[in-house]
């Protein structure tokens, strides 16, 4: 097989992050304005997110934000927050054989929701480059930060977001996203499953722990309707 | 340009907090043999999880719901992400005004 040029991998990552770049532009500078409202220095929110770099996890830590920090508790909320990662994680490590073993567990930083789904799609067709990863990643981590800075400065400036709908932009990103995964009426099941125990989990235990619930009850209905004549026999 | 101690002391947490759940999964696999159950449940985790995250926006109400159904309408029907976006974001726009 050709082995297309890291450059032109990188190129492809980047053009099909774009969308998910413009989509996020509002989010970040919401977030930095948010921040910015909670008290967190222009400095203070940049750092935040560069160095945690996971949208709903620095929503909910903001939410929660009280001065001084609660550190411990912020930890350990953005752990239970991000823990769906250990899930994409493990998907993804499946995918990084023609990916320089050094570079894998450095890169797994900019590992996010939009790109991981971008590499699953991907992998589905072709091998996963480390210039289609980086070229996904690079550019949306460079947004999001200099976005919160915009953010933290501009301050209160946007208002509400409710009011231009941008809190259900993140729902139909993942919606579109969805669609390159179906499969037929194993994919209803699975995506069914998911979103009840979601919706259930996040009224009665609330937390974040619905991701984690919903993503676990998605994968088991799909163990359960794995037919046995598929199965490769066990060496 | 000020910095607080709890505050980066939240930073230097949420940050480690937040690789460590992104570098573990790459561990977590080596030693596993995929097939069969395990490996048609990890198939089923991306889609999973990314409708896990939303679940609980689009049930939020009928301007959601709805929006939901114009929305995924135009990305079965494979237009381009900005396009599905936008359609998202006009219609619940336009629904929440509607119910509103």
């Amino acid at each position: 097989m050709q082995r297309a040029s890291s450059r032109s991998e990188f190129v492809q990552g980047l053009l099909d992050i774009i969308p998910v770049i413009v989509a996020a532009f509002p989010i970040a500078l919401l977030w930095g304005t948010l921040a910015a409202g909670k008290g967190l220095s222009t400095l203070e929110a940049s750092l935040m997110s560069a160095a945690v770099f996971a949208g709903a996890a620095q929503f909910v830590a903001i939410e929660l934000w009280s001065d001084p920090a609660p550190w411990l508790f912020l930890t350990v909320t953005v752990f239970i927050v991000n823990i769906r990662h250990v899930l994409m994680g493990a998907s993804l490590a499946r995918h990084m054989g023609d990916i320089p073993s050094g570079w894998r567990a450095p890169i797994m930083f900019l590992m996010a929701d939009e790109n991981w789904a971008f590499c699953e799609r991907r992998v589905l067709k072709q091998p996963l480059t480390i210039g289609y990863y980086l070229g996904l990643g690079l550019p949306m981590i460079t947004v999001w930060v200099s976005c919160t800075v915009i953010g933290a400065l501009a301050g209160q400036l946007l208002g509400d977001p409710k009011a231009y709908g941008f809190d259900f932009a993140m729902a139909a990103m993942f919606i579109a996203i969805l669609a390159g995964f179906w499969k037929g009426s194993r994919t209803a099941a699975v995506l069914g499953a998911s979103a009840a125990v979601a919706a259930a989990a996040k009224i009665t235990i609330g937390g974040a722990w619905f991701i984690v619930l919903g993503g676990l009850a998605g994968a088991g209905v799909a163990a359960l309707l794995h037919a046995e004549k598929e199965e490769v026999p066990a060496t | 340009m000020t910095l607080h101690w709890a505050t980066v002391l939240a930073i230097i947490g949420m940050g480690l907090a937040t690789y460590l759940t992104r570098v573990s999964g790459l561990f977590l696999m080596r030693a596993v043999n995929v097939r069969g159950r395990f490996k048609a449940a990890l198939d089923a985790l991306p889609p999973a999880i990314l409708m896990a995250v939303i679940a609980p926006t689009i049930t939020a109400g009928w301007a959601e719901a709805i929006a939901t159904v114009i929305t995924a309408t135009a990305a079965v029907v494979r237009l381009p992400l900005i396009v599905v976006l936008l359609t998202g974001l006009a219609s619940i726009l336009v629904l929440r005004y509607a119910f509103g």
